[in-house]
């Protein structure tokens, strides 16, 4: 085995769809820098509001990432995955209004950015350790597994609207002022915003790539597959189950994190069990097991649901429930699963 | 006797003079009786005019204690007038003609020019205002003797309900001057129900006036105004604060048990909307394995039939209730029989796959929803023997809607479970589930019991949407409230059990209304799901797992 090839298996680039992958994140997002720097009156100039729109796409596109990494190589579909999105978008809330005047005595520690930074990740992460301790030691698995993070994203929905918790009830976290010093309402802002998430998305690609193609990635696809195999063959699987699962929910608390300065408001609809099982669909739609699919899939279908929400509103839940029933019934692999079949086809016919 | 009867009837019957008609002393209940029908007839119990006038002459004073005394007066008098006069005088409908001695009640003293009457001969007499008619004043010393007056008059008069009524009223109410009418009425009365509120009105003034031996008489009344009083006794000085003290701690004792019965029902009745909501569930999940998001939304077509039904038979909410029990059954099971036909039987084996799809239709059915009716939420009228109360006593009273669900949730729940043991579907069903091809090979049609299964399992939750409409509103997020709940209580009963399924809704009912007082009714529900959620990681079988290799 020559160097080269050696070089070629273990690098992460080796994969055709890993590099297209990052090209055309790189290009996207120079492109939409360029675009944006463009003189305002320029036919091809893109305002604020669009480079927010794909800041806030972007976001979307890194919590897909998350569920994908264990829908697609663990097999677990957690229907709970927003309540981790949730709970980083909250953190970065928190540190935003805490700012300006913290809504309860205790939250003025997260003004200081590193310790809002640091809950953005341990506070999703501290759940899904919990939980999935839980869950995983006692084998609670399938379609049980999916009903008690309903249940869990459900309860926090609710516990998130009392006024109590001094969150803002049901209004949630809004009016941010100023991040990192930095006023939030300007163009400069929302670049260098959109410009942190694609990078984010980037890095969560390469390293959830990375994650799935070690030894470890390797033993959740055969937890996935049969996991009583892998238990009798000596893995702890539950502990493999929990370390990913864990990374997956502190990757959705990064998005959430990320979405919050962007869309400018978090509050407990985040928490709703319908936009958790939406974030299923994308990655449904996009291919599972493939990571580059549920960035296709977030992307699409939020650009249909913005499309479609300003154009017609009544038709946007008719396309979303049939998406439902069309990919699971004739797209069992998503697009991406039938860009690889029509792949083959022309291959065995060429 | 009330008002009405003398407007109604005096008019003809009162047009020539009164003075000869005499004097009739009519105090006791039968008596009373017969003066209702004397209305009726020509003949009329009556005091002269001239003592009429001088009895409310009387009462034209400043000084509220003679006033009192003048009401008092009134009260004892034989006029048969006397009840609507203190009614007249409670209301501040009574009054003197400014310039002259006629005394009038007012109508009607709404507008700037009020109708009145006569005050004694009750003809009709033009209009007055402010400025013509003087109404006389009261105070709250004299609303309360009022009060007092007009319920031991009615007492007298009226049938047993009004008797009722008013010996509740006089609860409280007794005072040294009418506790001798009350006694008097007690020993005349016969109805057990009115001589109990009467013993209980007079022991209390007893016990007020430091009769230690009528606090036996109260022992275990659960009556508000009993306790207050018997509270502000025992909290004071008096000689018989001590056994005020302890009767009122028996009667605490009680209440409180009777408040404990009313959570229970508040609870069961709770839970009973969970069990009719998960039971479809139990059967489509825990029978035939097939996760159906869409139960929420068949829950709501049984709603939506049930308004329709009331829509197309306006005036008749308690007929259209009882059609839209089979229509709402149908209805659901129409659309659920669809749905397994169309999409859940090529996803057979995948749970996760048909979770998504049926999530999918959840989403389509809700939209339709909004767009054929409307995204309001609509309300289903009650019938009227599902209307009210059923007040038990003062401590307890059950909803008749809520016992309604409840009663039809046990009917339900007994069907369905007759309909697995003992019919051929029932068999056929239990055979598929434990064994698929050993009964295919026995000669079942497994998948023509799929689709009844499935088909059944939707029309109960149609019946669930029949039953919830009768208390919440319909509208089109009414499925989604109740699916992440319905799914909660298969699994932690135990999926494939329906007696699981029954006993965990009921008690997961009753512990949120026991948690509410204490948490609020948000923080309960939390505490409920994160306890079902810990049930599961301790007991992922649920409250009673299947038996065998099935589970």
């Amino acid at each position: 085995m020559s160097l080269a090839t050696m070089f070629k298996r273990n690098s992460l680039l080796d994969e055709r769809s890993t590099w297209i992958t990052s090209v055309v994140l790189i290009v996207g997002m120079l492109a939409v820098v360029v675009l944006h720097a463009l003189p305002t009156d320029h036919a091809w100039h893109l305002n604020g509001s669009v480079v927010s729109l794909l800041g806030k796409y972007l976001t979307y596109m890194l919590l897909a990432l998350a569920v994908d990494l264990i829908w697609g190589y663990l097999g677990i579909l957690s229907l709970g995955h927003g309540a981790f999105f949730a709970l980083g978008g909250y953190a970065m809330g928190l540190y935003l209004t805490a700012q300006q005047a913290p809504l309860a005595p205790w939250q003025a520690v997260m003004a200081h950015f590193p310790v809002a930074a640091l809950a953005v990740i341990l506070a999703p992460g501290l759940l899904a350790l919990v939980f999935g301790w839980l869950a995983f030691r006692s084998r609670v698995t399938g379609v049980y597994f999916s009903i008690i993070t309903q249940a869990l994203t459900f309860a926090l929905m609710l516990a998130f609207n009392r006024n109590e918790m001094a969150m803002g009830g049901s209004t949630g976290l809004t009016r941010f002022d100023e991040l990192l010093g930095f006023a939030l309402a300007g163009e400069g802002m929302t670049v260098a915003l959109f410009v942190a998430s694609g990078v984010a998305v980037l890095l969560a690609f390469w390293g959830c790539k990375a994650v799935t193609r070690s030894r470890l990635g390797r033993v959740c696809m055969a937890t996935r597959d049969a996991e009583a195999r892998v238990r009798f063959i000596g893995y702890r699987v539950e502990h493999v189950k929990l370390a990913v699962f864990v990374l997956s929910a502190m990757i959705a608390g990064v998005a959430g994190a990320l979405y919050v300065p962007q869309v400018g408001i978090i509050n407990p609809s985040t928490f709703a069990p319908l936009f958790s099982i939406e974030v299923v669909v994308w990655v449904a739609l996009g291919g599972r097991a493939t990571l580059y699919g549920a960035l296709l899939g977030a992307l699409v279908v939020n650009y249909l649901k913005t499309v479609l929400t300003g154009v017609m509103p009544d038709a946007w839940l008719f396309l979303l429930g049939g998406l439902f029933v069309v990919v699971t019934m004739f797209l069992p692999q998503g697009v991406a699963g039938l860009m690889a079949h029509l792949r083959r086809r022309r291959e065995v016919t060429a | 006797m009330t008002p009405t009867h003398a407007t109604n009837v005096r008019p003809e019957g009162m047009t020539g003079p009164q003075a000869g008609l005499g004097f009739r002393h009519c105090l006791t209940v039968v008596a009373a009786l017969l003066v209702w029908l004397a209305i009726v007839s020509p003949v009329q119990a009556e005091v002269t005019p001239q003592r009429a006038q001088a009895l409310l002459q009387a009462l034209d004073t400043d000084d509220f204690d003679a006033k009192a005394e003048a009401a008092q007066a009134i009260a004892a008098s034989d006029a048969a007038q006397k009840t609507r006069w203190l009614e007249a005088l409670l209301d501040g409908r009574l009054g003197r003609e400014r310039r002259g001695e006629r005394f009038y009640i007012i109508t009607d003293d709404s507008g700037r020019e009020w109708p009145i009457i006569d005050a004694i001969t009750f003809e009709e007499a033009g209009t007055g205002s402010r400025r013509s008619v003087d109404a006389f004043r009261i105070n709250n010393a004299l609303r309360t003797q009022l009060q007092g007056l007009i319920a031991s008059l009615s007492l007298d008069e009226g049938d047993e309900a009004t008797r009722l009524e008013a010996a509740k009223r006089l609860i409280g109410e007794v005072d040294a001057q009418s506790v001798d009418t009350v006694a008097a009425q007690l020993d005349d009365e016969e109805s057990p129900a009115v001589r109990a509120e009467l013993e209980t009105a007079l022991a209390l003034y007893r016990v007020e006036q430091g009769d230690a031996a009528a606090l036996e008489t109260l022992r275990g009344n659960l009556d508000t105004r009993v306790r207050n009083s018997l509270a502000t006794i025992a909290a004071g000085d008096a000689p018989i604060a001590a056994e005020a003290g302890e009767t009122l701690a028996g009667i605490e004792s009680k209440r409180a048990w009777y408040e404990r019965g009313q959570t229970l029902f508040f609870g069961l009745s709770a839970g009973s909307v969970l069990v009719l909501a998960a039971i479809g569930l139990a059967i489509t999940f825990g029978v035939m394995g097939v996760i159906n998001m869409a139960h929420g939304e068949l829950i709501m077509m049984g709603a939506y039939t049930t308004w329709m039904i009331q829509q197309l038979l306006p005036g008749q909410p308690g007929l259209a209730l009882l059609l839209a029990i089979p229509g709402g059954f149908l209805v659901a099971a129409a659309f659920g029989i669809l749905i397994e036909r169309s999409v859940i039987r090529f996803l057979k084996g995948r749970p996760l796959e048909t979770l998504l799809a049926t999530f999918g239709i959840s989403l389509i059915l809700q939209q339709l929803v909004r767009t054929v009716f409307s995204p309001l939420n609509r309300r289903v009228a009650s019938p009227d023997w599902l209307q009210g109360a059923w007040q038990i006593n003062e401590a307890l009273s059950l909803t008749l809607n809520r016992l309604g669900v409840l009663l039809f949730c046990l009917v339900v729940f007994a069907a369905l479970w007759a309909l697995m043991r003992y019919t051929r579907l029932g068999l056929e069903v239990r055979a598929v589930t434990q064994n698929r091809a050993m009964a295919r090979s026995m000669g079942v049609r497994a998948a023509r019991v799929d689709m009844l299964t499935f088909g059944l399992g939707a029309g109960v939750a149609g019946l669930a949407g029949v039953a919830l409409s009768q208390i919440t509103n319909v509208g089109p997020n009414l499925g989604q409230s109740y699916i992440v709940d319905s799914f909660l209580v298969v699994v932690f009963g135990g999926v494939g059990n329906l007696w699981g399924t029954l006993v965990a809704g009921m008690s997961l009912g009753v512990i949120n209304q026991v948690l509410q007082p204490w948490v609020g009714a948000v923080l309960a529900k939390v505490i409920v799901l994160i306890g079902v959620i810990l049930f599961i990681q301790k007991r992922p079988q649920g409250l009673f797992a299947p038996k065998g290799r099935t589970s």
